[in-house]
């Protein structure tokens, strides 16, 4: 369990003062100046010894991805664009980070940026996140006030704006390029890669997308070291990460936990176990609504890190375990993630356009048993058809929850069907 | 450069080539829905995905760079399957109409699902209908049948520059359509049902009308205007069904201009199939040796400077030179082939668009005189467009206030501008110097004012003050509106010592002095203006000309003849006939041939291709087909004063603009739908 004093998120509950007074005390913005006088390739370094992996989802190193921007500003301004877009059903992490220890984020900016030679960053924050973005708006002012950022930032020399967008409530707007996007003021809809934002992305220049937990993380990582974040976790899953528990749990609740925790373990002791007790689980879906779902036997001991979830066929994602006991209706909660897909889906590419309407239908058929056992096998094809085919990653996160329900439930469905047919011979 | 393996076969390209473009080099083919080789890549259909090793998913093709030592399969069974998916994501809403489809038979859904898709569906849902819409008199949207591929969408937007189509909604919901509900507004509208690989977008006026297995193909060009676009020309029977552009990168890539392309309907309303002549008034039907008779008698004794001839718009050459000959050698020298009366004669280099249309992809400066090219020639309007979608390519208009789809320096619509331009006082002229290749266009709304020799003095003086014309780069351009006039001033169809030219003719007309006038397809002339001058109309449609004439000839359309036409640019291309000419109608040449026997001044020539040889010996340019022969700067226009008032386009109406058009149903919707609401428009309906 994580001790105390490695937190990073020491106001995850918001029962400090989320101000910059408050957040200073707390150790924010102490040596800001001194980390950025280590220089870029120090912060860099760093974050690489680190281990860090993106606390978006997908877990790309996110040392590795700010070394990717071009090592010169050359004509083109760099950007850092933070995707504060929190959309994925189950996730409420960069929330509270943004309600509660919003400065922890805008230290962040100015290190990443400063690292990664922009000048200006953009906060995409989802339009639903009203307080959130009332109280980050709160945070850059007084940033700016205190000579945190702005022309001097932190009397470094360096300058550094800062700016929030609020979004328009698409989900797919989380998809970092179809961020850029919308920031741009277009169509949100994915772009091609090759090339990669790093190359050109924001306004063709070249751009690096994190998450909001990912940042966050990297103001403590750089005063306490690269050495101390990798000393947490296991190796290549290091450090800690706020996992947010919910659905049939006693207390549903956003932790901070150090990675690689048992799922067991995370759950009993954060969440007050399982409603009616850990052998009324059925399953849970352990990072966010596009993994797969795991059943009873494999939660009993499976770790919470990327590589863990990843060797039983399922994802960390963006760590959102939703938990469900006996009396959930599995399919039906599946379809329901279906027909999020079916309406989030940009409509840009073929196999995710059409994909996620028909897995959605022949779904809703299956929840009332009302289809035949050789549509279960079709439907399995066709989320095949649909993953790996498609620009953005969307097309895979409404192919995994179906396939994930098909692996671990196919009896179930095949029940049902059985009891519709009998139920119509009868009738 | 790069080098890779496609399916074992290794090939060298440039770098920035994608993964498609090489295979395609290599003539590996790869199916595709969504990229098109002229517009930018969007990558969604996931038709062209291949397998490339060491990338765990498949790859879109059309959007991958190359890369060295990449290895690329194109046949793997994952690949089949990838494409036999998507077939299949396209097929479950799509409503497969075919038998009731105008793509029927050249649709690259159906193409491409024969070659990889399944033999049956597994789709057991209900299928996605879309509401039909709008888009006006030329283009038939069935949405149901859109794939998204958004080719039509990048075209308007990216291509035609009016940003009118999109799509809206999203996943399943996306609809391709106009935002609010309305008509599309770009004169290369077009192309858009080229481009759309299934039924989606058709052709509203060749709707149901055949299928392309029916239509016998003859390559040909375009008259509707000077730009000589390629065309083909689908006939069924005797009738000319469609026109459909031809690639050719020199002059319209692969697009086409809405009248050249929908105008044909014109082809077969109004039309002129047996000879008339005037008796007491009327005009009667009459046999050939009738109206030749009666055309003798007029001329017989007829001293030739009371005989003129005038030479229309879409006139070919070979009829222009064999105008031309009989008419001198009935001692006249009154001959024009600018109906409009502009103020172009020679050398040759001032009345050619000399940078030629390619040249435009060069140059990196422009300046527009009296002229909307996008009326007087869409395509051309296109490129420059293209040009200054490129960057680094200032331009400035004087003439008409328009919107030309891209963005440009507005100065005035007064002539005076181009005296300060021509000093170097103004500050565009600075621009013009300091680009490398500049180039000017000055249309016929400046040439056929009364001061058109003034205008193109100056627009020579700026070409010379600003470097417009080296060894290697001519920017001085002329624009032309007529398909016939270049080959016409190429032929000498000009007034020839002393001769009447247009104005002198129709003055000479009025008050009796001219007696005889032959009209070769010129209806754009004031017909109150002939007076009592006895006419002779040899042409195809009953326009303006015909209904003035005392004795009518029909002639052939130029989908009806072999003519020789020398586009805007100076190149000479020719018409292919792809029907006959309707009823006693004759090829053009051929009834001048044969009057030319009646008056006892038989013509020299008696095949096409003494004709042609004739033409080759007026002027060498027409030996040279598909050519361009650059033109030798020279001394040209005249010094003055430009008169004030203000420079217009010579076209208002670009759907209604010769004969063909004007009898053309489908361009009188067009002017009903874009130029009518035009004058009707009040504040409200923005």
């Amino acid at each position: 369990m994580l001790r105390d004093q490695d937190r990073i998120f020491t106001n995850l509950y918001g029962m400090h003062d989320w101000r910059l007074k408050g957040a200073q005390a707390r150790g924010d913005w102490s040596g800001t100046k001194e980390i950025m006088a280590k220089g870029r390739d120090w912060i860099i370094e760093e974050m690489k010894t680190s281990g860090l992996r993106g606390r978006g989802g997908a877990g790309f190193p996110t040392g590795l991805k700010w070394s990717f921007m071009p090592k010169e500003v050359g004509v083109r301004p760099h950007y850092l664009v933070v995707n504060a877009d929190e959309g994925e059903p189950g996730t409420c992490k960069d929330r509270d980070i943004m309600r509660y220890d919003p400065h922890k984020l805008v230290e962040g900016c100015l290190l990443a940026s400063f690292a990664m030679g922009a000048h200006a960053g953009y906060i995409y924050i989802r339009g639903e996140f009203i307080r959130e973005a009332e109280n980050l708006q709160a945070a850059i002012d007084e940033a700016y006030a205190a000579g945190m950022i702005g022309k001097n930032a932190c009397g470094s020399g360096w300058a550094f704006d800062l700016y929030i967008h609020r979004g328009g409530g698409a989900y797919v707007c989380g998809e970092e390029t179809a961020l850029i996007q919308s920031l741009e003021g277009k169509k949100g809809q994915p772009r091609l890669k090759p090339p990669f934002p790093a190359g050109v992305g924001l306004y063709g220049c070249p751009t690096t997308v994190n998450n909001v937990e990912s940042i966050a993380c990297a103001p403590t990582i750089l005063r306490r070291g690269g050495a101390w974040f990798a000393g947490l976790g296991r190796p290549k899953n290091t450090g800690t990460k706020v996992f947010c528990i919910s659905g049939h749990v006693e207390r549903p609740c956003n932790v901070e936990e150090e990675m690689g925790i048992p799922l067991k373990e995370l759950i009993e002791k954060h969440a007050g176990g399982v409603r009616g007790g850990w052998s009324n689980l059925l399953a849970i879906i352990p990072g966010g609504s596009s993994v797969p779902v795991l059943t009873k036997d494999i939660c009993d001991t499976v770790l919470m890190d990327f590589d863990s979830l990843r060797e039983v066929r399922s994802g960390l994602g963006t760590a959102a375990v939703i938990v469900m006991d006996k009396s959930t209706d599995i399919v039906r909660a599946i379809t329901r993630l279906s027909k999020f897909y079916k309406h989030e889906s940009c409509g840009q590419c073929t196999p995710c356009r059409e994909g996620t309407g028909w897995m959605w239908r022949v779904m809703e058929r299956l929840v009332t048993g009302n289809a035949t056992v050789d549509e279960i096998d079709m439907l399995e094809d066709v989320t095949r058809q649909v993953e790996g085919h498609t620009i953005c990653a969307l097309g895979d996160a409404a192919a995994w929850p179906i396939q994930g329900l098909i692996r671990s439930f196919r009896p179930e469905l095949e029940r049902r069907i059985r009891e519709a047919r009998a139920n119509a011979r009868a009738a | 450069m790069p080098k890779l393996t496609i399916d074992g076969r290794e090939v060298e390209v440039e770098a920035g080539t994608t993964i498609l473009q090489a295979a395609d080099y290599l003539g590996i083919e790869i199916p595709r829905f969504c990229y098109h080789e002229r517009l930018a890549i969007s990558g969604n259909c996931r038709m062209c995905l291949v397998e490339v090793e060491k990338s765990p998913k498949p790859v879109a093709s059309c959007a991958m760079p190359v890369a060295d030592g990449m290895v690329v399969h194109t046949d793997t069974p994952q690949v089949l399957k990838a494409r036999k998916g998507v077939l299949e994501f396209l097929l479950i809403n799509h409503p497969l109409d075919c038998p009731i489809c105008d793509q029927g038979g050249e649709c690259d859904l159906q193409d491409e699902v024969m070659a990889y898709g399944a033999d049956r569906g597994r789709f057991a849902e209900n299928k996605r209908a879309v509401k039909d819409k709008d888009y006006g008199p030329l283009v038939k949207p069935t949405m149901t049948r859109c794939i998204h591929c958004t080719r039509c969408i990048r075209f308007i937007t990216d291509v035609a520059g009016v940003p009118e189509l999109g799509g809206t909604g999203r996943g399943e919901n996306l609809e391709v359509g106009t935002y609010v509900q309305k008509v599309l507004s770009s004169e290369l509208s077009g192309n858009i049902i080229d481009l759309c690989p299934v039924g989606a977008l058709t052709s509203k006026p060749y709707s149901f009308a055949a299928r392309p297995w029916e239509l016998r193909k003859t390559e040909s060009i375009d008259v509707f205007d000077a730009v000589g676009s390629n065309i083909r020309v689908d006939a069924r029977a005797n009738q000319v069904m469609r026109v459909l552009p031809r690639t050719n990168d020199d002059i319209n890539e692969e697009w086409l201009g809405d009248k050249s392309r929908f105008a044909v309907d014109g082809l077969i309303r109004q039309r002129l199939d047996r000879p008339y002549v005037r008796k007491s008034g009327k005009l009667e039907p009459a046999t050939w040796p009738e109206a030749f008779t009666v055309i003798a008698a007029k001329l017989k004794g007829l001293s030739g400077a009371k005989l003129a001839a005038i030479a229309g718009d879409q006139a070919d050459a070979e009829a222009m030179v064999a105008l031309k000959d009989l008419v001198t050698q009935l001692g006249s020298s009154n001959l024009d082939c600018r109906q409009d009366g502009a103020k172009l004669s020679g050398p040759r280099v001032s009345y050619l668009f000399n940078s030629t249309i390619a040249g435009i992809d060069q140059a990196d400066a422009l300046l527009l005189i009296g002229t909307n090219p996008r009326i007087e020639a869409p395509v051309i309007n296109a490129r420059i467009r293209k040009r200054w979608a490129a960057g680094g390519f200032p331009i400035a208009a004087v003439g008409p206030k328009t919107n030309l789809t891209y963005k440009h320096e507005y100065l005035g619509e007064n002539a005076s501008v181009l005296s300060a331009i021509a000093d170097g006082s103004h500050p565009f002229a600075a621009k013009l110097k300091a680009a490398k290749r500049p180039m000017l266009i000055i249309g016929q709304g400046a040439l056929a004012r009364v001061d058109g020799d003034i205008l193109l003095g100056l627009a020579r003086k700026i070409a010379e003050s600003t470097g417009m014309h080296s060894a290697e780069w001519n920017g001085f351009n002329v624009l032309h509106t007529a398909a016939a006039r270049v080959g016409g001033l190429d032929l000498g169809f000009l007034p020839a010592g002393g001769g009447r030219d247009v104005e002198g003719i129709l003055a000479g007309a009025e008050k009796g002095e001219v007696e005889v006038v032959y009209l070769l397809g010129a209806d754009e002339i004031d017909m109150q203006r002939l007076g009592k001058a006895f006419v002779i109309y040899q042409g195809h449609h009953g326009d303006a000309g015909a209904h003035r004439a005392d004795v009518i000839l029909p002639g052939a359309a130029y989908t009806e003849k072999n003519g020789t036409y020398v586009s805007t640019e100076g190149r000479v291309q020719r018409t292919q006939l792809a029907a006959f000419p309707p009823g006693e109608a004759k090829e053009d040449w051929k009834i001048l041939r044969a009057l030319s026997e009646v008056l006892g001044k038989a013509l020299p020539y008696d095949t096409l291709a003494e004709v042609r040889t004739r033409l080759a010996a007026v002027n060498p340019v027409f030996g040279a087909v598909d050519q361009i022969q650059p033109a030798a700067w020279g001394t040209f226009g005249a010094e003055g004063v430009p008169a004030a008032e203000p420079l217009a386009s010579p076209i208002d109406n670009y759907y209604m603009t010769d004969p063909i058009s004007r009898a053309s149903k489908t361009m009188a919707e067009c002017t009903a739908t874009f130029v009518g609401c035009a004058h009707k428009r009040t504040g409200t309906n923005g």
